[in-house]
């Protein structure tokens, strides 16, 4: 295991953060407006999120990069500054952080799914190098492969990430089958476990997707096939309801951390949330992580 | 004398080259092309379909399926009088304005270009403006929207108040889909149906347009 992840897991459940795109909107952000671009023009904003999450009680905070990837940013704006996002992100987080608190920093998908032959390995590996490599120069502790589908595009993410020398977290999306325990592409936890310790994943992980309810099972699972490599909880908050043209997470703080006890008992390791999830959150669960107390009902 | 079964089993397994293969050698030895759609490769996409429902395939599955119909179909299209296998009908398709999400768009397009639909895809990032223009232009029957992100959700609603503002909303039926939108959503906006998956978007057309 990993240096830095030995000593974060060593005492016990560590809380990472929450949402990023959302309280980027809060403060302005358009909506379909790409969250990364806001690293460079407006730095200071980005720098509210961390220190929100850091005040609420995060251990770890991620970057405003997951999608600073050349093929995602292709036809932006950030089309020719892939490397300038990326290290604007980490900065910015980590102006946030100081040393008090570690800063993972944030790759997801391309949004091309190399198993159905939309993308190759070679222009994906390529992508994932170029981000890995920008984010270990500015001076990330570790890096996060979040909210991946394809095992594929997985693999090789992790691949770049490891290969900068940093700890490497590797999460993917289980939401979708009968019993929402694949992701898109198919891949059980199993599978996925299995074979992103095998590309050289320090944690293991899963996030976004179905609401909370759904992550005790799939970390359990996940925990049984990670043999003893700790297990990464970030779930959403809930699925959204549009009402008059605005988007509402009906779940509350502490209702969703009401299911923390669970979590833990099923193996996490880091918790925190995703998409729906803000300081409050954070808060809540930072507040149940303290003195357990609301979740016998999750637990039951 | 191709054994047909095998363009079957190319559809239902995704193998794009062996479908069209096996189907440019029918064609040569005389076999009747409506023959060729109705007995071996409607019933593969149906198969397909199936296996979908039931957590057996999933999205790269349904894809490469979908492709292997459509290159088959290529080759068929020409050899048939178009009374023989009209278009099942047109669809002008798009993520909405300011999402650049495409993998469940370009799934939902497949489908329907396998089940027979003239498809034309307008991209992402897709301005209500440009819905307009293309209903006008290309005359499609239905329009289908898509959103991944909640924040880009309301762009759809933009998209039919365009369409009703420039009179041709009365024209087309209006179906979205996307990992955030519900039958409940598409009620509230007033589009006129709602696509869970993509593996039932051909049903859900036909169903639309009947």
């Amino acid at each position: 295991m990993h240096a830095l992840v030995k000593k974060l897991v060593e005492r016990g459940p560590v809380l990472t953060d929450g949402a990023w795109g959302t309280q980027l909107q809060a403060r302005g952000l358009a909506p379909g407006e790409m969250p990364d671009l806001w690293n460079l023009a407006h730095p200071q904003k980005v720098v509210e999120v961390a220190r929100a999450y850091i005040k609420a009680g995060s251990q770890v905070i991620l970057t405003n990069t997951f999608g600073s990837n050349r093929i995602r940013l292709r036809g932006t704006e950030g089309e020719s500054k892939v490397a300038e996002l990326n290290e604007a992100g980490v900065q910015l987080s980590r102006q946030a952080a100081g040393n008090r608190v570690t800063v993972f920093a944030s790759m997801g998908p391309t949004g091309k799914l190399p198993s159905a032959g939309e993308i190759s390995a070679e222009e994906l590996a390529e992508a994932f190098a170029e981000q890995a490599e920008a984010l270990k120069r500015a001076g990330a502790d570790g890096i996060v492969v979040e909210t991946m589908s394809d095992l594929d595009e997985a693999r090789i993410a992790v691949d770049a990430a490891r290969k900068t020398g940093l700890p490497v977290v590797a999460s993917m999306v289980f939401d979708s089958g009968k019993d929402k325990d694949r992701t898109m592409t198919g891949v059980t936890p199993e599978a996925a476990a299995v074979a992103l310790r095998q590309a050289g994943a320090d944690v293991i992980g899963a996030n976004c997707g179905q609401g909370i309810a759904g992550f005790a099972g799939i970390c359990a699972r996940l925990k049984a096939a990670a043999e003893g490599s700790p297990i990464w909880i970030k779930p959403n908050a809930g699925l959204p309801e549009m009402r008059a043209g605005k988007c509402y997470y009906d779940m509350t703080p502490k209702e969703f951390a009401s299911h923390v006890p669970a979590l833990i008992e099923a193996g996490a390791s880091f918790i925190g949330g995703c998409c729906g999830t803000t300081p409050q959150f954070i808060r809540a669960m930072r507040l149940e992580l303290i003195s357990p107390s609301s979740g016998e009902s999750a637990r039951a | 004398m191709q054994d047909l079964n095998a363009l079957n089993i190319a559809i239902i397994d995704g193998d794009a080259s062996a479908a069209r293969a096996i189907t440019k050698q029918a064609l040569a030895e005389g076999m009747d092309p409506l023959e060729l759609v109705q007995q071996y490769m409607v019933p593969a996409m149906n198969e397909v379909g199936r296996r979908f429902e039931c957590s057996e395939y999933f999205v790269p599955e349904l894809l490469l399926s979908a492709r292997a119909m459509k290159s088959a179909l290529e080759l068929i299209r020409p050899g048939l009088a178009a009374t023989d296998l009209p278009s099942a009908g047109r669809v002008v398709i798009g993520t909405v304005k300011g999402d650049l999400h495409d993998i469940g768009k370009n799934l939902v397009a497949a489908m329907l270009e396998g089940g027979g639909y003239d498809v034309i895809d307008l991209g992402v990032n897709v301005d209500p403006q440009r819905f307009v223009e293309a209903v006008k232009d290309k005359r499609p029957q239905v329009v289908a929207l898509s959103a991944l992100l909640t924040t880009t959700m309301p762009a759809m609603k933009a998209t039919i108040d365009a369409l009703e503002a420039a009179g041709v909303r009365e024209q087309v039926k209006v179906l979205i889909g996307g990992a955030p939108v519900t039958q409940h959503y598409a009620e509230e906006i007033g589009a006129d149906g709602y696509g869970e998956t993509a593996a039932n978007a051909t049903r859900l057309v036909r169903s639309v347009l009947s």
